[in-house]
């Protein structure tokens, strides 16, 4: 062996060769065979409003799904965001009925989002009990408030200021919602990718032990991303509340598992450690674009939801499968 | 070949007797590691014969051998003089070779009797366990073998000893033949221990062969009949132990030669950088007092479980002691977790590379800047350019062999994954390095880079501390050494005073070595 100092080279792959290679180009991929077909397939879709309207399908859940991307990315779930989504709503209903505000309804729906994500990481991170455990409590105790305070019955009569975070627009067709979509899957992108917090949800979720012994704080990471995914919670609750006008205690049923399959189907890990934001961003648009699309052609919402499975399992196995069949 | 000299030796009644098991020219390696190599073993009805060997001589690979967990790489075993093979844990059962561990596999949600008969239950009508015969037959067992346990109790409920004697229930219940007791005192008081070697004299009676594992002179000398030493993988002596001492037993275990090349070193020691008083932990350890200096290299030898790495854990943050304190440069600090102590400059190498040591799924570049994030990136932000420059700079420096900085860090050997891991730390210019086992399970190659290195940075002003069960390792690079026995500090040697005789000695409690 020669003196020669040894050179290691910083990559092995130039960059596009390793951007063709991620999972995100294979769901884009998915996504313009959707829209290919869709726009086929009906001939209301290819309208600008139309698809404006389309977008609702997805928005709100994915501005809760780029925070739960990161505490699955990190190794933990939540499982009670839908809970803290129609608590939150609750909350706020009251508060309408009580004669506040706007500016002020925005501020309790929002503290009520951050107020469950911390209880849910104390939970988690003081008593180091598991996640899934946790949020599944949570989830019927969050949501068992908002039956115990509402009942059969319906809040109603929210001022009207309220109604623009999920029926106005900023600008021609594009909502509220999907600007504020946009701008917050950008500050995700950046926030997981960009930023040492991010690399620090990497380690975490690739080995907590071993993060810990490279002197990252692992439980205030942790906390910090259950209180962001309580945030988000309570953004989608006021965004989800203005655009239905009302609350019932069964708002947003079923959501935490639709949004736990949109980050999985961006290509999240869900054993933790790996996953992107424009994998989830394009994972939102492709369930959009399903929903929607079947809608167009008037098929049954259970169908819509078998389908969505399908796709789910299908983009999953098919690289699995792909790379059995090269190593055979 | 085989060493007839007991025959008319000593009034041993099966003395004569063939072994009922043996071993002969059985190897086994692991990626990197030699852990057995061509070593032969003979084990007797009716006598106890102790094995003996420092931590990595082997000893464990060759109980895993016996108990079919592995599979010896070459050699065979021979039972009543034919060879067998062992592909499977419950083949080594059938065999009637049983294992009494450090810590007994029994199951604790399961009765006594359902541990005792696991995987051979009387069966009744239907195939189905018959319990009542069961417990009737446990109740026996453990009748005859003086243990006051009822059969019907769940196994979490019953002490450390009572395990114990469960598992040697469950030895007997299968009419084992062999029977493996692997450091069976360890946790046990003086009366457990008393008892434990009552039922031993039994189990020779019966005419059991018995392999007897401990780190404790006296119990070998006084329950052993032969005794076999290993060191580094190898059959170093064997014999009567009515034949043998201490002293020679122990130079056997250690070896002359401490004679393998360390890189010779200007010693320039400093100021103090580093002092611990008074550090104490509920159960792992207690009156732990020692400073360190720049540019010192100080060892800490014991067996394992003497409480060493627990200390060193405590000092990093990663547990919390329960008094004491941590004084840097003569301030005292406060330490509640690791990031604490990498901002005072104290950081950790630990012994278990996969788990708490490098982040293998990561790549290389990131696993070396993860905790020089904060001084690498701009408000948080990160910036590649100079992570992979300070990448390149401490692999390089440590000789790093890798198809490059973004390859994973599980894709590397276990000494080039070590030298990330000590990368990413010199990476953090630290004051204390604390090297647990640095080069435990790593190549001869990698080993004396890493020893090379260490001297390096001690030069440099580095204060070294060097957590290691291999003699010639401690001798060979440590200005001063600590032994930890049973969580105390029991010598403080230095100079002439290091030789392996004192180390041994010390970290067992042999007589003489008393002194702290």
């Amino acid at each position: 062996m020669s003196l020669a100092e040894r050179h290691i080279p910083d990559r092995l792959h130039p960059p596009l060769r390793r951007a063709l290679l991620r999972w995100e180009s294979l769901l884009l991929l998915v996504a313009a065979a959707i829209f290919a077909a869709n726009a086929m397939a009906s001939p209301y879709f290819l309208n600008a409003w139309n698809l404006s309207d389309a977008t609702f399908n997805f928005t709100e859940k994915a501005m809760v799904a780029f925070a739960m991307a990161l505490l699955i990315i990190a190794g933990e779930i939540d499982l009670s965001v839908a809970a803290i989504i129609a608590l939150a709503s609750t909350a706020m209903g009251a508060a309408a009925q009580a004669g506040v505000g706007t500016p002020g309804l925005v501020a309790i729906g929002l503290a009520v989002g951050l107020a469950c994500g911390a209880f849910n990481g104390l939970l988690v991170t003081r008593l180091g009990l598991p996640s899934i455990v946790v949020t599944i409590g949570t989830m019927s105790l969050f949501r068992g408030i908002s039956y115990i305070v509402l009942g059969d019955q319906a809040y109603g009569g929210y001022p009207a200021g309220f109604a623009f975070f999920g029926q106005g627009y900023v600008f021609w067709v594009i909502s509220f919602e999907l600007a504020l979509f946009a701008v917050l899957a950008l500050a995700f992108g950046v926030l997981l990718h960009a930023t040492t917090f991010g690399r620090a949800v990497y380690a975490i979720g690739n080995n907590a032990t071993g993060a810990l012994f490279a002197g990252i704080r692992v439980a205030r990471v942790k906390f910090v991303l259950f209180l962001l995914t309580g945030l988000m919670s309570g953004v989608a609750a006021v965004c989800l509340t203005s655009r239905l006008g009302s609350t019932r205690p069964s708002i947003a049923v079923g959501w935490e598992l639709e949004i736990v399959t949109m980050v999985v189907l961006g290509g999240v890990s869900i054993l933790g450690g790996s996953g992107t934001i424009p994998g989830v961003v394009i994972a939102a648009f492709v369930m959009g674009l399903v929903t929607f699309g079947l809608g167009l052609l008037n098929v049954p919402g259970i169908v819509m939801s078998i389908v969505i499975g399908a796709l789910l399992i299908a983009v999953i196995a098919l690289p699995r499968l792909w790379a059995m069949r090269r190593r055979a | 070949m085989l060493m007839q000299t007991q025959t008319e030796m000593a009034p041993r009644p099966a003395a004569e007797a063939r072994p009922v098991l043996a071993l002969s020219g059985v190897s086994k390696s692991f990626p990197g590691v030699r852990a057995l190599s061509g070593v032969s073993l003979r084990l007797y009805p009716g006598q106890v014969t102790a094995l003996v060997g420092e931590n990595g001589a082997g000893k464990s690979t060759l109980v895993k051998i016996l108990t079919g967990i592995y599979r010896p790489d070459a050699g065979e075993i021979l039972l009543d003089g034919r060879p067998v093979r062992f592909p499977t844990a419950h083949a080594a059962g059938r065999a009637g070779v049983t294992a009494i561990h450090q810590e007994t596999v029994l199951f604790d949600e399961l009765t006594v009797a359902e541990n005792i008969f696991l995987g051979h239950a009387p069966r009744g009508r239907f195939g189905l366990i018959d319990t009542g015969a069961m417990q009737r037959e446990a109740a026996r067992i453990l009748r005859g073998i003086g243990a006051e346990i009822d059969p019907a109790q769940r196994l979490k409920d019953l002490g450390i000893a009572s395990k114990h004697l469960v598992a040697i229930a469950r030895a007997l219940s299968i009419d084992a033949r062999v029977v493996i007791m692997d450091e069976p005192t360890a946790a046990l008081s003086h009366k457990e221990i008393d008892e434990l070697f009552e039922l031993v004299a039994a189990l020779k009676a019966q005419g059991k062969a018995i392999l007897f594992i401990s780190h404790k002179f006296d119990e070998i000398f006084r329950i052993a009949d032969r005794y076999s030493v290993f060191r580094d993988g190898e059959l170093v002596g064997e014999g009567l132990i009515a034949e043998v001492t201490e002293a020679e037993l122990v130079r056997l275990m250690v070896g002359r030669d401490v004679s393998r090349i360390f890189p010779a070193r200007a010693r320039n020691i400093g100021a103090e950088v580093l002092r611990i008083r008074g550090l104490e932990h509920p159960t792992e350890f207690s009156g732990i007092d020692f400073g360190l200096c720049r540019g010192e290299i100080l060892g800490f030898y014991g067996l394992v479980g003497a409480g060493r790495s627990e200390v060193m854990q405590a000092i990093f943050g990663i547990t919390r002691p329960s008094a004491g304190t941590v004084e840097v440069e003569g301030r005292p600090v406060r330490i509640r977790a690791p990031a604490d102590a990498v901002a005072e400059g104290i950081v950790y190498v630990p012994e278990d590379r996969g788990q708490q040591g490098a982040i293998t799924a990561l790549p290389i570049f990131q696993n070396v800047t993860l905790p020089s994030l904060g001084r690498l990136s701009r408000r948080g932000f990160l910036r590649l350019a100079e992570e992979f420059r300070l990448a390149r700079e401490y692999t390089r420096r440590l000789d790093l062999r890798a198809a490059s900085l973004d390859t994973e860090v599980g894709n590397l050997s276990g000494g080039n994954q070590q030298k990330v891991v000590i990368a990413r730390w010199l990476a953090t210019r630290p004051k204390v390095i604390i090297l647990d086992e640095p080069t435990k399970g790593i190549d001869i190659g990698s080993k004396a880079a890493v020893h090379a290195f260490m001297a390096e940075l001690a030069a440099e002003g580095l204060a070294v501390i060097m957590v290691s069960s291999e003699i010639p390792e401690v001798l060979g690079m440590s200005d001063r050494v600590i032994v930890m026995r049973e969580g105390r500090m029991v010598a403080e040697l230095s100079g002439a005073q290091m030789t392996p005789e004192t180390l041994v000695r010390h970290a067992a409690g042999i007589g003489g070595g008393e002194a702290a």
